[in-house]
């Protein structure tokens, strides 16, 4: 009964469920006389010494064949749990208990202290004397320049020209190679209030600088997934010079409030819902996704929407005090990967 | 601007375009030293000026200044050059802070980027870095006998970090606005005390050219020495808020 494991199995009977470890040679007989119904001369049963893993084998063949064998049994094995628990909840009826929720990183997210209490009056004291306040407190309305790295391609140049039909109020300019220092100073002085900037390299736009214009933050994200309107499937017409809407999702710590006031800054403050538009920074796991609608209700409950517009990813890669200036400015929060990146339930935003 | 602790009549000056500069307050008009700039760099041109922090040295009469420029220089008014005895770098991002570390002659230094470094003055040279600010930093202390410092930024936290076997993070406390200064105080009772007195201590901090950031910029924190255990709801009963009258956003 008792034969060397690695030479009796090399018939590869897929029949004989085999675990690795600590099997005695009797279930294995009795496992055996199980598989005479096949008709096959059933393999002896082998007797693993204990401590023994499939790992050890050094035969990539025959390891790779005792795996197989080995997970098909565990998904067996699972796959018994889960039905028998389904007949329970069954026959339990609505007696069963609730069903557990399954853990997620989102769920599992490690507690940030700097998650902003709604009724926080320092925050509000805060927020009522930062750069942001004068727009919030509707005393000016926001004027922007869009415009891009130098000699740009012709995917940024229509995200531009896109961007500037999604955000209203807002111009395009073409940068010619000035340096954004001198740019600064001349936005200011024609009233502007905010400057984007959106970065490109080997023709396909990465980048994107926001900067609150007189004297505010700038906000440096990197761009990915950037999809131009014609390459939007199920897509509605053109948008219209209607004010669009503004939603923020998920923007909970301190840091992503004042990400999120800067966003919210860039459009007027009253959208117009005859228009039916609008515009989603929606924040998960430190992304932050960009998507423009036009939404129509059916009834009371049910929405259609349909996508216009460009839509991209951005994710924070730092938020500066002053205006532009990446060499000598001060940094409010600067993302270092190897410091802040170290645990994947950890996020910033 | 920084007061001598050793002579309380001597000041340094320094800021941007503007050398350094020793007062004595009971003596001339003219400062008692007065520190050139080096010489032209490598492409002959004028190493521009533009010192952040001063720190007196104890038991001698030098200083150490951080730039703007990232370099860290010491100055000793006793020998017969006015030029910087010793100038050190580190990194690329202006230094904003200082500190002189206890007993040993090291100093430490903070960028805008967030990032610390203890330096040492014999030699000049790095003698290791400490992680987690994720702004720039504004205020450094260390205390004056344990190794432990203080640091303060604009990313809204105070921590308190350990210099010595092993270098790392002592404790952190989310304080919820953007840190400017902070002061190390030995007095158990601080909050009875008036506040006129205090309120000298806190100027020689302050930077020139933060002037104009201050009304956006909410309070100092204030953290107590040596009682390391702090609740958040206490740290902010004892915090401070600068009141300025008619101040609006610049």
């Amino acid at each position: 009964m008792a034969k060397t494991g690695v030479n009796s199995g090399s018939r590869g009977k897929k029949g004989l469920k085999r675990k690795a470890a600590a099997e005695e040679p009797q279930e294995a007989a009795v496992a055996e006389d199980g598989a005479t119904e096949s008709g096959v001369q059933p393999p002896k049963a082998a007797a693993f010494p204990p401590g023994f893993s499939i790992s050890e084998i050094k035969n990539k063949q025959r390891r790779h064949l005792m795996f197989t064998r080995w997970k098909q049994q565990q998904r067996k094995e699972k796959l018994a749990i889960k039905k028998k628990l389904k007949k329970e909840r069954e026959a339990l009826g609505d007696k069963a208990p609730p069903k557990p929720v399954p853990k997620t990183i989102d769920n599992q997210r490690v507690y940030d202290e700097t998650v902003v209490d709604p009724n926080d009056e320092e925050v509000a004291y805060d927020e009522a004397t930062d750069e942001f306040a004068s727009y919030f407190n509707r005393q000016t309305s926001p004027k922007i320049l869009i415009t891009t790295s130098d000699r740009p391609h012709g995917r940024t140049v229509r995200l531009c020209e896109q961007l500037s039909t999604v955000i209203p109020n807002s111009h395009v300019y073409y940068r010619r190679g000035l340096a954004l220092k001198k740019i600064i100073p001349q936005c200011i002085s024609r009233d502007f209030t905010d400057l984007i900037v959106i970065n490109e390299d080997r023709k396909t736009p990465n980048g994107l600088i926001l900067s609150h214009l007189p004297n505010g933050p700038t906000a440096h994200f990197k761009m990915s997934s950037v999809r131009l309107r014609k390459e939007i499937k199920r897509r509605g017409k053109d948008p219209t010079e209607h004010i669009p809407e503004i939603i923020l999702n998920n923007f909970t710590t301190r840091l992503g409030h004042s990400v999120g006031r800067m966003f919210a800054s860039l459009f007027p403050h009253n959208p117009q819902f005859i228009g039916r538009q609008v515009a989603t920074f929606h924040n998960q796991r430190d992304y932050i996704f960009f998507r423009f609608h036009r939404y129509i209700f059916k009834s009371e409950k049910k929405v259609g929407i349909q996508e216009l517009g460009p839509r991209f990813t951005l994710k924070l890669r730092s938020l500066q005090k002053g205006t532009f200036d990446s060499k000598y400015g001060e940094y409010e929060w600067v993302h270092k990967p190897r410091e802040m990146d170290t645990s994947r339930r950890k996020f910033h935003l | 601007m920084r007061q001598d602790p050793a002579h309380p009549h001597l000041i340094a000056t320094g800021g941007k375009e503007n050398a350094l500069k020793v007062w004595d307050l009971q003596g001339s008009e003219e400062p008692v030293f007065r520190a050139k700039n080096v010489r032209n760099d490598w492409l002959d041109l004028r190493v521009p000026i533009w010192d952040q922090d001063i720190q007196f040295l104890p038991e001698s009469q030098k200083l150490v200044t951080c730039t703007g420029y990232h370099q860290v220089r010491v100055y000793d008014p006793a020998s017969p050059q006015r030029r910087p005895v010793l100038e050190a770098t580190y990194g690329e991002y202006p230094l904003t802070a200082m500190t002189l570390t206890p007993g040993a002659n090291s100093v430490i230094v903070g960028n805008t980027h967030g990032q610390l470094a203890e330096i040492d003055l014999r030699q000049g040279r790095l003698l290791g870095c400490l992680k987690g600010l994720a702004g720039s930093v504004r205020g450094l202390q260390c205390h004056p006998s344990k190794p432990l410092l203080a640091s303060c930024g604009l990313d809204r936290v105070l921590r308190v970090h350990r210099i010595r076997n092993p270098r790392g993070l002592e404790h952190k406390v989310y304080l919820k606005s953007q840190l400017n200064c902070l002061l190390l105080s030995g007095r158990d009772n601080w909050e009875d005390e008036p506040q006129e007195p205090q309120e000298p201590k806190k100027a020689p901090l302050e930077d020139t050219e933060t002037d104009e950031l201050w009304a956006s910029l909410e309070a100092a924190a204030k953290r107590k020495l040596p009682d390391l255990e702090r609740t958040q709801g206490a740290l902010q009963t004892r915090r401070r808020k600068k009141q300025r009258p008619g101040s609006t956003s610049p």
